[in-house]
Parts: structure tokens; sequence; C-alpha cells
């Protein structure tokens, strides 16, 4: 049983799932608070296109998929600009349209579907190197930047009027935080799956709004979270055998069930 | 003493100011100057424009004729922001936002001009000093959603006066809030007003209120809004300054 630990796919599991734990609730905490989860699952269908894409023209596929999330990404900050009171229509609009994509290129790349499969429901265990620089790459940028702009990324998230009054440049500081989404859920479909990424973007998020007394400690609470449930949930997986990025994600689910249940608790 | 009304330089210049909403003019033909020490409020019923026109001021809108100056630089050029301390409505906020209070205060110090730097020990010991101006020290830990909102109003107010701004700006500071507690924070900010070298400038539907301390009469309307000036002890300003010159 525990041979599984010390094999070769399980540890690059192991790194790509610690690394996408730090990111994802890192940049979520700043979709959430601006109540734009939704972007994650929009930008992991969009990328989903990309990888179909790739499978087809056989570009490496995570790679498509990263450039089409970030031309989504940028195609959304667009439309939230045209109908500005109607948020959320941006988002429909991109999800949309990358189903119909990916859609598109399934039926072009019949061949091709099973590998196409792993990218929605996740393949963790399929990680190999090129995919680990891809995942450590992104995550070096998104701690740069968050740590270069935290404060700003505050206040931009906290009040938006309040940054733009302070002459902070708010529309370049949405539009990094939707490309490092894009950054982010296109590496992290790998590792639980594009149906099943904004999971790990929101749900560690959630808890630890409900938990947290500060801004800080929400972000370093949303991220020792979902490292506990990324390392909890491949091991329960590689001991079962189930699906690993499904378990990661019950897992959190449980974790937040728990916590309501505690927080009732503590107030009746 | 008609020297004594001049000394003051002007703080916010709007000339011919006209702005609507698709097909809907709100705001038309609009002038207006805000000088150093000033109190202005800008009063109309909901509708009006004055919040429109506050946002104006501070550039989150931009005008469609007309030109805004701040401290006598047009809007477009101006990057002084610091100048400007900003009292938000009461609502603007997520109250689930896990921020406590010394974090939102800080956060007034987050501007252009401290981009990519860190906090420093002097910036922290102004956020200090701000929670004891306003004397909320004791809640300085908790997290903002948990405040009453005459509290919550204070913690904004402790963020504008961080940075020691020139200009004070608050819209609709005391909607959504008690009576009473309306009435002790806008004795709070005439005192601040009467004892400090600030520019005041508040949108506000509550007539009575800045009747009392604005006068009766508005100085200037446009449209549904109405103008109250109150010029801080301003002659006395004005002696103060020529004496000084006199003597150099």
């Amino acid at each position: 049983m525990l041979d599984i630990l010390s094999s070769d796919f399980f540890q690059r599991a192991l790194l790509g799932g610690l690394l996408i734990g730090i990111t994802a609730p890192l940049i979520g905490i700043f979709l959430v608070l601006r109540r734009l989860s939704m972007i994650g699952d929009t930008l992991s269908h969009v990328t989903i296109a990309g990888v179909a894409l790739g499978f087809l023209i056989e570009v490496y596929p995570l790679a498509a998929g990263l450039v089409f999330a970030v031309l989504a990404s940028f195609a959304i900050e667009k439309l939230r600009k045209a109908y500005k009171s109607y948020a959320e229509l941006s988002i429909a609009i991109i999800m949309s349209g990358g189903v119909a994509l990916a859609s598109l290129f399934f039926t072009l790349g019949m061949g091709y579907n099973n590998d196409v499969m792993s990218y929605l429901f996740g393949s963790i265990y399929t990680l190999d190197v090129n995919d680990l620089y891809m995942v450590g790459g992104v995550t070096i940028i998104v701690i740069t930047v968050i740590s270069l702009f935290f404060k700003e990324l505050f206040l931009l998230s906290f009040e938006e009027d309040a940054a733009s009054v302070s002459g902070l440049p708010v529309k370049w500081m949405n539009m990094i935080i939707t490309v490092l989404t894009a950054l982010v859920v296109s590496t992290a479909i790998k590792i639980v799956g594009a149906l099943l990424v904004s999971a790990l973007l929101t749900i560690p998020v959630a808890i630890s709004l409900l938990l947290a007394k500060s801004f800080r400690s929400a972000i370093v609470l949303s991220v020792v979270l979902s490292e506990i449930a990324v390392v909890g949930g491949l091991m329960m997986a590689g001991f079962f055998n189930l699906a690993p990025g499904a378990t990661i994600v019950l897992l959190l689910i449980s974790f937040l069930i728990l916590t309501l249940i505690g927080k009732k608790g503590l107030t009746t | 003493m008609p020297a004594a009304q001049d000394c003051h330089q002007p703080i916010i210049q709007l000339k011919n100011i006209s702005f609507s909403y698709r097909d809907q003019q709100v705001i038309q033909g609009l002038n207006f100057t805000a000088k150093e020490r000033d109190f202005i409020g800008i009063v109309g019923s909901n509708g009006a424009g004055k919040t429109t026109l506050l946002r104006l001021i501070v550039g989150l809108l931009p005008a469609a004729e007309g030109s805004i100056e701040l401290f006598g630089e047009p809007i477009r050029r101006f990057r002084d922001w610091e100048r400007i301390g900003y009292v938000p409505q009461k609502n603007s906020f997520n109250p689930l936002f896990p921020a406590t209070v010394r974090e939102v205060i800080m956060s007034g110090l987050y501007n252009r001009k401290n981009l990519f730097r860190r906090i420093t020990r002097q910036q922290q010991q102004k956020c200090d000093d701000a929670l004891e101006v306003m004397r909320i020290q004791n809640i300085a830990d908790k997290r903002i959603g948990q405040l009453s909102g005459g509290q919550q109003q204070r913690v904004f107010l402790a963020r504008a006066l961080i940075n020691r701004p020139d200009l004070l700006v608050l819209d609709e500071p005391t909607i959504g809030i008690d009576a009473e507690t309306q009435a002790s924070f806008f004795e709070l900010i005439t005192h601040m007003h009467a004892h400090h070298d600030m520019t005041f400038l508040m949108v506000t539907h509550d007539l009575d209120m800045v009747q009392g301390y604005l006068g009766q009469k508005p100085v200037d309307q446009n449209g549904k809004i109405q103008f109250f000036v109150r010029h801080s002890h301003e002659a006395q300003d004005c002696v103060e300054q020529d004496l000084q010159h006199t003597l150099v």
C-alpha cells in the first residue's frame, strides 16, 4: 500500500497538488471577495477548448489551454466594460463560447477524446515533468505579483471606489487578477479537472471567511486548508483507489460542512 | 475686509460642468469654487445628482463637458491623491469582508505614490495615531463587519485622515445610522473643521443637519442640488497670514 507514496507519479502529483494548493486560494480570495467566483468555472471551460485544440493540432495541450484562458480573460474584461451593470453576463457568454468551441474540437478530433476527458475530470497521476515546470512557473508568477500588489489588491477588493480615489491603476489591477486566474485555472485543470477547478479557488476561501479574524489570516488559513485537502485527498485516493481530484474537492466540502456545524454549535 | 477673502486658495474649481446618464441630463452648466478651509454641504434629494457630482469631483466619473480643477491642477493631470481623504457611504463595502479595523485604516495609505513600497514603521504609527484620534483603539483588531454603523463611519473617517489630507470628501456619511449617532458624527466633523486646516465637502440628503452649521440659505443651486458653504474663521486666517507676511 505504501509503495504508492514512493512512486514517481505520486510524488509528481503531490508536488503539483501542493503548488496548486497555494496558488488557487491565493487568487481565489480576490475573486470570492469581489463576487467573481464563477470566473474560475468560465475560464476552465475555455481552457478545455484550448486543450482540445492542442491535441488536434499536436501542440502541448496545457499551453494551448493557457493561451485560450488568457485570451478569454481579456474578452471577459472587455465584455464587463460593455455591460457594466451585468457583470455576470460576460461570464455566461464566454463560458458558453468555451463549451461550444470545446465540443466543436471534440467532434473534429474523435481519437483524442479520452485524453481530453482527463482534463475534464483531472488526472493528477499523469502529471509529467513539463506539467510540473508549468505549474511551478505559474506559482512563482502568482506569488510574485500578489506580493508586489498585495496592499493595493486588498483595497481594490475591499472598496474599488476608494482604490480609484487613491489614484491606483484600477483597470490594470482588474486585468492582472483576471490574467492570474487564467494562469492558475489552466494549470489546475490537470490536477482536479476543469469541472472541479473552481472548488479549489472558492471552497478554502469560503471556509476561511467564516473563521478568519483578518484579511491576512484569511489568506493563510485558506492556503493551509487547501494544502491539507490536497495532501489528505491524494493519500485517501491513493490508498482507496479513488479519483484524486474528486476526493480533494469532497474533502474540502466536508471541511466546509464541519466548519458550518462547528460555527452553529458555537453560536447556539 | 476684501483682502481677507482672497487669501484662500481654490481647492475645487468646477467650470461649466455637465453630465448625463444616457439621455437623462443630471448636471447642467454647473460652476462652483471651494476654497481652502471651506465646509461645503451638497444637499439634494435622492436622484438629484449630488453623488454623481461628488464622483465627478474625485475623478470616479469623467465630465461630459466643462473642466474640473483640484488644487489648481486639471483633474486629468492631478496626481496628489493623498491630499484627498474619502469617506464612502456606509453600504459601499461587503460587510462579510474579513478585514480588521487596523487593515481598513492602513488602506488609506495605499495610493499611487506608495505602489510597490513596503509599509514602514512610521506609517504604522500614523495608523495608531488615527485610531487614537477617533478613539477606536479598543476595536482595532475587530472585523469591520462586526461594528455598529457609527463605529464603521469612525473607522472610515480615521482611514481618510491617516494621510492628513487637505480635502476631506464625505459621501452621505451618516446614511443608515441612528439619529443620535448621526448627530455626534456631524458634531465630530464640525469640530474638526473648526480646529484643523482642512476643506470639507459633504454630500447629504439631510438638510436639517447641515443648516445648523452651514446656514439656512444655500449659496448656490444647480437643478435640484443645493450648495451650502461655511468659511472657517476666514477673516482671522487672512489677518494672521497678512501679519506673517508683514513680519517677514
